[in-house]
Parts: structure tokens; sequence; C-alpha cells
């Protein structure tokens, strides 16, 4: 059954208690008792399926307002608090930014504890079973480029995170909901209209903040992996003209291990599996500053 | 039912192939909580069920099992370049604790998590030590004043060290508890029993000596939610040593000797309790002379069995908390006498109060 499938009463009551989201290479379990947080999930991970429960989750993400002195935070100035199992890696936060923290607690376990991937931090596309890779760093433009690019010609694999499997290099798919920042929100709106996106929150450290609701066939399609082609490492830079020019593989390499969130951690395995992926991979540098632009140029790159 | 699981799996770990997905969600949790998810990969390696169970849980175990052996790795670098370090000083390196059974290839190595050097060194060689690895590039925590006076005056170890190129945290030791405890160990006999692994550079306690401080180590530590990997070692220590003539007899003869006769009842008894382990005879009889008196034993027994017991995976039980807290106080007052402790807690809420 679909997450989306659930009536919102239904929904709130098993967020309650628990509910297993498979979102692919992982399943969460999602607890939580803030009401805006169902409607939220409803229209962002409406697509994924749930799992009757009473299962194995692999993330245990626990969303709750703590009662603060005397309990008044129940009631004034209400805050949102991530419990994951015996970590808590965020302070509270104004109640308003209860859903980029379940995007960041669910972005912190995997970071943290998903080892049996080499994971880069990057956004991954897919077009005719190949997968372009684009690392970010912040600024750098990732996240617009994989929203405009996912919401035309490419399936969405992953927004922040490249989960390539050691034992054969394929990356496994990991559609969540795309996070936009500040202008990149009024960008996609014009570029999609259509596209469905949470209310905005303003005022997170990485300032006003919304997520996309991943394309339902890229969802539909996360069982499958795909082989990397192409390593990108984009540059917006206002009026810039496109430029895509060609990087060093070895050069690649490097800037990619510096992108990976355990790369060190996983010693040989680590090297061996990413100098396998950029062996078989063609690596650019990509300055651009119009979503055009970049969707034609990088729709026409050549296989390796 | 739920709350044994995890024991029951280092008890038995073929029983983790019967195991439904719903109790590896339990048990995966617990085993991450206590740092004991790559022993449960090992342990399932060895009983051959690893190919039966749940495809996510054998991910996250195998996943576990590739950490571990990254952090061995770390280790035994760590102490290639400790080596280099202290050639010049000709102070034997004795190693311990997990890098200790690293190197000497035992069996308590297998899946366990640690990611820190501790070195036994003489009290008349640290100077000479800590200047070697000062020079070498070695860095020392920055504390306050007091905590860094707690360390050179009232503890067993210098303040911890650690290479700021890779990050092990490095602790060396001048006795394996505290010099201001009841027990009081002499270190020399340690340092003169150790034998050589490998080549003669390095070595590490002798058997039994390993045994008994890893079981000072279980019930004189300040961090119990690690004490079930504290016990695992005992466990696999005794399974390993168990068995080897005159190992038994030399237990019971270096717990006199060395006077942790306490600690080493508290960890037999609870080892075999808790996991099982085969108790050896001739100790087993012999530390009943430093049995505690019967309510003082019986209040350990619950203290221990409930703050080992991992419980719910988040938010451990209120039983277990406060046997948690009961234990943190014995813990301190084990490890200085009472003016001593007035002062140094006077100290910590003092200055807890003035950051705040």
């Amino acid at each position: 059954m679909k997450l989306g499938a659930l009536p919102v009463a239904e929904l709130t009551t098993r967020l309650a208690r628990g509910l297993d989201v498979d979102t692919g290479p992982f399943v969460v379990r999602v607890e939580t008792e803030i009401p805006a947080l169902a409607e939220e999930l409803r229209l962002l991970y409406g697509d994924f399926p749930v799992d009757a429960g009473g299962g194995l989750a692999d993330f245990h993400v626990s969303v709750r307002r703590p009662a603060g002195p005397l309990g008044l935070r129940r009631w004034w100035r209400q805050q949102a608090m991530a419990y994951l199992d015996d970590a808590r890696p965020f302070e509270p936060l104004p109640i308003i930014m209860a859903v980029p923290m379940l995007e960041w607690s669910i972005n912190w376990c995997a970071a943290t504890r998903a080892n049996q991937y080499v994971m880069i931090h990057a956004a991954v596309l897919e077009r005719d079973g190949r997968a372009l890779v684009l690392p970010g760093v912040t600024g750098a433009g990732k996240s617009t480029l994989c929203a405009s690019l996912s919401l035309r010609d490419w399936r969405l694999l992953s927004d922040e995170f490249a989960l390539i499997r050691p034992a054969d290099g394929l990356v496994d798919p990991w559609p969540r909901p795309i996070s936009l920042k500040n202008a990149s929100i009024g960008v996609i709106r014009r570029w999609a209209p259509d596209a469905r996106l949470s209310m905005p929150v303003p005022n997170t450290n990485k300032g006003t903040v919304a997520h996309v609701r991943p394309p339902s066939l890229s969802v539909a399609r996360a069982g499958e992996p795909a082989m990397p082609a192409w390593v990108v490492f984009p540059t917006f830079a206002r009026d810039a003209a496109p430029h895509l020019s060609p990087l060093p593989r070895a050069r690649a390499f490097f800037r990619l291990a510096a992108c990976s969130f355990n790369y060190e951690s996983l010693g040989l395995r680590g090297f061996t599996t990413l100098s396998r992926m950029i062996d078989g991979c063609d690596a650019y540098e990509f300055n651009y500053s119009s979503l055009d632009d970049a969707r034609s140029l990088l729709g026409a790159l050549p296989l390796p | 039912m739920i709350s044994g699981l995890l024991l029951e799996a280092l008890r038995a770990p073929a029983s983790m192939g019967a195991l439904a997905p719903a109790e590896w969600d339990v048990l995966l949790r617990q085993g991450r909580h206590v740092g004991m998810l790559g022993r449960l990969g090992a342990l399932a390696a060895a009983a051959g069920v690893l190919p039966v169970v749940p495809s996510r849980a054998r991910t996250r175990l195998e996943a576990a099992l590739e950490d571990v052996e990254q952090q061995h790795r770390l280790v035994r670098w760590e102490v290639i370049r400790l080596r280099r370090a202290l050639a010049g000083t000709g102070v034997p390196i004795v190693l311990l604790k997990g890098a200790a059974y690293l190197h000497a290839g035992l069996a308590a190595a297998r899946g366990r998590e640690f990611s820190d050097v501790d070195l036994l060194v003489p009290r008349a060689s640290l100077g000479e030590v800590e200047s070697a690895l000062l020079r070498e590039g070695w860095e020392m925590e920055k504390l306050s004043v007091h905590d860094e006076r707690y360390y050179r005056e009232w503890s067993h170890e210098l303040p911890p060290l650690a290479h700021p190129k890779r990050h092990v945290p490095l602790d060396v030791h001048h006795n394996i508890l505290p010099p201001t405890g009841r027990l009081r160990p002499d270190p020399r006999l340690l340092l003169e029993a150790a034998v050589p692994v490998a080549d003669d550079s390095l070595r590490v306690l002798r058997p039994a000596d390993m045994v008994l401080h890893s079981a000072c180590h279980l019930v004189q530590s300040g961090e119990h939610h690690k004490s079930l990997r504290d016990l695992g070692d005992v466990d696999a220590l005794l399974r390993q040593f168990g068995a080897s003539p005159g190992f038994d007899d030399e237990l019971a003869a270096r717990a006199a000797a060395l006077g942790v006769e306490r600690p080493l009842f508290y960890a037999l008894r609870f080892v075999a309790k808790l996991l099982g382990t085969p108790v050896p005879e001739v100790t087993g009889r012999a530390v009943q002379r430093a049995a505690p008196p019967p309510p003082v034993r019986a209040a350990m027994d619950r203290l221990f069995v409930a703050a080992v017991e991992p419980g719910p995976p988040r938010d451990p039980a209120r039983r277990t908390q406060l046997a948690r807290a009961a234990l943190t106080i014995r813990y301190h007052w084990l490890r200085m006498p009472p003016a001593l402790l007035a002062y140094h807690l006077a100290r910590k809420i003092g200055g807890r109060r003035r950051r705040g």
C-alpha cells in the first residue's frame, strides 16, 4: 500500500505508533505526533510504499515536541526535536521546521550508518540505463539542477546521496524529496508549474527551504539501479556562458573522494570502488547560468 | 522476551538463524547501542547462520563487520607508528585490551568494535614516553586545570593523546586501576610477566593477567552501556584460555598476587550468569574467599544485570537508568577516598555551574 492512499486520520494514527516507509534501499520508521508533519509527509512521500509494520526498519526517526521547562513548550513556541534511537544530533528547532528536520535526520542516519555503500554527497539522475552523478559543494546549484532535470527528461535517483554498491559499481536509487533553497524555490516553480512542493520554511540555517515531491515514475522504479557514465561537477554562475570542460580522471577521482561521506572509513574498499567507477566514466566541470542550457548540454553528453 | 534478545544471541549465536524481522529490528538497535554490532556479525558468521538471516539484517551485519575491519586496520597502523615513535626510548610497548587481543590474534578481537589504543608503561617511564610522543606529533587533549590534575595525580593514565592527522585516541596507562582506589594491583608484576607477540617489540599481558584486567574494567568502568562488551571480552578470553593446562591455577594465583580477587569474583559470576561462560574450577572456588557479604552480592547482582540489560532501543527503562546511576556512584566511590571524591565532585559541579 502507498503512503498517499492512507486517509489522513489513519496516517496520523499510524505515525503516532511508528510507520515503516519503504524508501528503496532503506526502510525508515517515522514516528511523530505533529499533525502538520503528517500532511507534509502525505504530499512528499505519497508514492512510497508503507509496510504493514512490525518488521525490520533500517533507520528509526522520531520527531517529537519536547515538553521544555514545566511543559511550557507544549503550548508556547512549540519545538520539534529528532530522536534517532540513542542519538540526538540536532538542537530542537521551531516546530515549523519539522519537515526539514525529518529530512536532515534521515540523511544523518544514512551518512553515519550505511557503510554497505560508498556514499558520495551528490545528485544522481538516469537516462537509458546510465547514471549522471552531480557531486555538490553547497551553493553549486546541484539540487536545482537535479530538480529541473528530474522534472523533464531524466529519472531521479537521488538528490543528496550517490549510493554506490562496492560489489558491482551500480548506483542504488534513493528518490527522496529534493531540497530547494531560497531563490531556487521560485526558479523550479516557474520551470515546472505542476511540480508539488512542500510549504517553504523560512529562517532555517540554510535559509528558506522547500522540498519537491519526487516524480512518481522515479519512485516506482526505486528498485532499479544504474551504472554511472558521467561525473559532472556543476558551478552556477550568474550570466555565465554554459561551458562543459573535460576533467582528467585522476583529478575527478580526488574531487569525488572529497565529496564522499565515508571514503576514508572504508579504506581499500572505498578506493577500489571509486577508482573503478571513475575508470568507467567521463568527468567534466560544468559552468551554467540557465536551466535550459543545462538541460540541452547534459542531455547531449556522449556515452564514455 | 524481546529484552533478552541480545544476551540470547551472544550466548547461543546459532539462535540468530531463527529470528523474525521484528526481532532483528530490536536486536540490531540494541547491538549498535552497546557497540556490539560487529561482534554479532562475527558470531553469526562463525555459527554459519549469516546466509539465512533476513537480507536487510545481513546487510547491516556485514556493514558492521567491514567497519570493524577498517577500525582494526587503523589500530594496527597506529601501533606501527607508536613503535617507531617509542623505539628510541627503549621502553617496551605493552598493549592492553582491544589492541592486545588484535595483535595476539585472539578470538576476543573478532568483530570487536574499538578505535583506541591502550598502552601500559612503567610509571617511571611515563615522562619519557610522553615527551617522545609529543615530539613525534601526538597532541594532548586540552583540559581544564582540574581535569589535568585529575589525570596526573589521581588517575592511572595520562590525559588522552591523539595524533592530529590520524585521530586514533591513545591512552597511556601506568596501572590498570587508579592509584587512589581501594584495590592497588602492583603494575610491576604485570609488566614483568608480559609476553611478546609477533616480534619482540610488542608485548601483551599474559593470559591470566589479561582476564584480570578485563574483569577490573568490567566491574570498575564508568561506561555502563558498554559493560556488555567488556563482559563479551571476559567471556571470549575465558573460553579461549580456559582449556590450556595450568591456566586455571595461574588465574587463581595471579588474582591473589595482584589483589583483584573481588573484581574477578564479580566478573566470573556475571559472565556465567549472563553469557553461560564456563568458569575455571580452581579459580571459581578461590574467589569465593573474596565474595562480598550476601546483601551486597544480591544488590550488585540486581544492579549489574539491570544496567547491562539493553532494554528497548530508545529511552532505556527507568530501572536501567537507576541501576546505571547507582553503579556510577559506586564507580567513583571505588576510585577515590571520600575526601578526594568530595573535592573532585565539588570542582565538577562548581565548574559546570560557572560554565552554565
